[in-house]
C-alpha cells in the first residue's frame, strides 16, 4: 500500500513538472492548451488519489473523489472555451501549422459556425 | 526523516519548479489567452500543492481548500473566456 501511494504521488508531481514545461516550450497557443491541459488533469489525480489513500477514511476518499470527477469534467470545457474565444479574437497560429480547418469558418459578428 | 515525509519534499520541489514555469508564461504570455491558460494551470498546480501539504502536516482538514479552489478554477477560467469573446 505504501508503495502505491509513493509512487501515485510522484508520478502526479512529475506530471504537474511536465505540463509546466510543456507550456514553457510549446510554440503556439493551442499547442500549449493540449499538453496543458491533459498533463495537469492526470497529475492533480494521481496526486489527490495518493492522498487520500494515505488518510484512508470514507469522508476523505469522497471528498477526493469530488475533486477527481470535477477536475475531469470541467478541464475539457474550460479548455474548449479558452481555445474558441481566443480562435475567434484571431490568436496566431504557429507558423509550421499546415493547414487550419476552421478558417473562415466562424461568422465575425454572431461568432457562430457558418 | 521518514519515507513518506522524503516523497512529500521530493513532490514539493518538483511541483515547485512546474509553478515557477508557469509563472515565466504568465508573465511572458504574447496574448492574453496565454495568460488565462497559465492561470488556470496554475490553480491546478495549487490544488497539487495543497494535497501534498495535508499529506505531509497529517491534517486532513487542508483538502476543504483543494475542493473550493477546484470549484473556483472553472468559474474563473469560464469568466475569462466570455470576456475574452465579447472583447472588441
Amino acid at each position: 500500500m505504501d508503495f502505491i501511494i509513493i509512487s501515485l504521488l510522484i508520478i502526479g508531481a512529475i506530471f504537474i513538472l511536465l505540463s509546466g514545461i510543456g507550456l514553457i516550450r510549446m510554440p503556439d497557443l493551442y499547442t500549449r492548451m493540449s499538453a496543458t491541459t491533459k498533463a495537469s488533469t492526470l497529475g492533480v489525480g494521481c496526486v489527490v488519489l495518493g492522498t487520500v489513500l494515505y488518510f484512508g477514511e470514507i469522508g476523505l476518499i469522497s471528498r477526493g473523489i469530488i475533486i477527481i470527477l470535477f477536475i475531469t469534467l470541467t478541464a475539457p470545457v474550460a479548455a474548449h472555451m479558452i481555445g474558441r474565444a481566443a480562435y475567434i479574437q484571431k490568436t496566431l497560429l504557429w507558423k509550421g501549422t499546415k493547414f487550419d480547418q476552421l478558417k473562415d469558418k466562424y461568422d465575425d459578428s454572431t461568432h457562430e459556425l457558418k | 526523516m521518514t519515507f513518506f515525509e522524503t516523497t512529500a519534499y521530493i513532490s514539493l520541489v518538483a511541483i515547485s519548479v512546474g509553478i515557477l514555469f508557469i509563472f515565466i508564461r504568465l508573465l511572458k504570455g504574447p496574448s492574453l489567452a496565454d495568460r488565462i491558460v497559465a492561470l488556470d494551470l496554475l490553480t491546478a498546480a495549487g490544488i497539487g500543492f495543497i494535497s501534498i501539504l495535508s499529506f505531509l502536516y497529517d491534517k486532513p482538514v487542508l483538502l476543504d481548500a483543494a475542493v473550493i479552489l477546484a470549484l473556483l478554477a472553472f468559474l474563473t477560467t469560464v469568466a475569462f473566456a466570455f470576456y475574452l469573446e465579447r472583447k472588441k
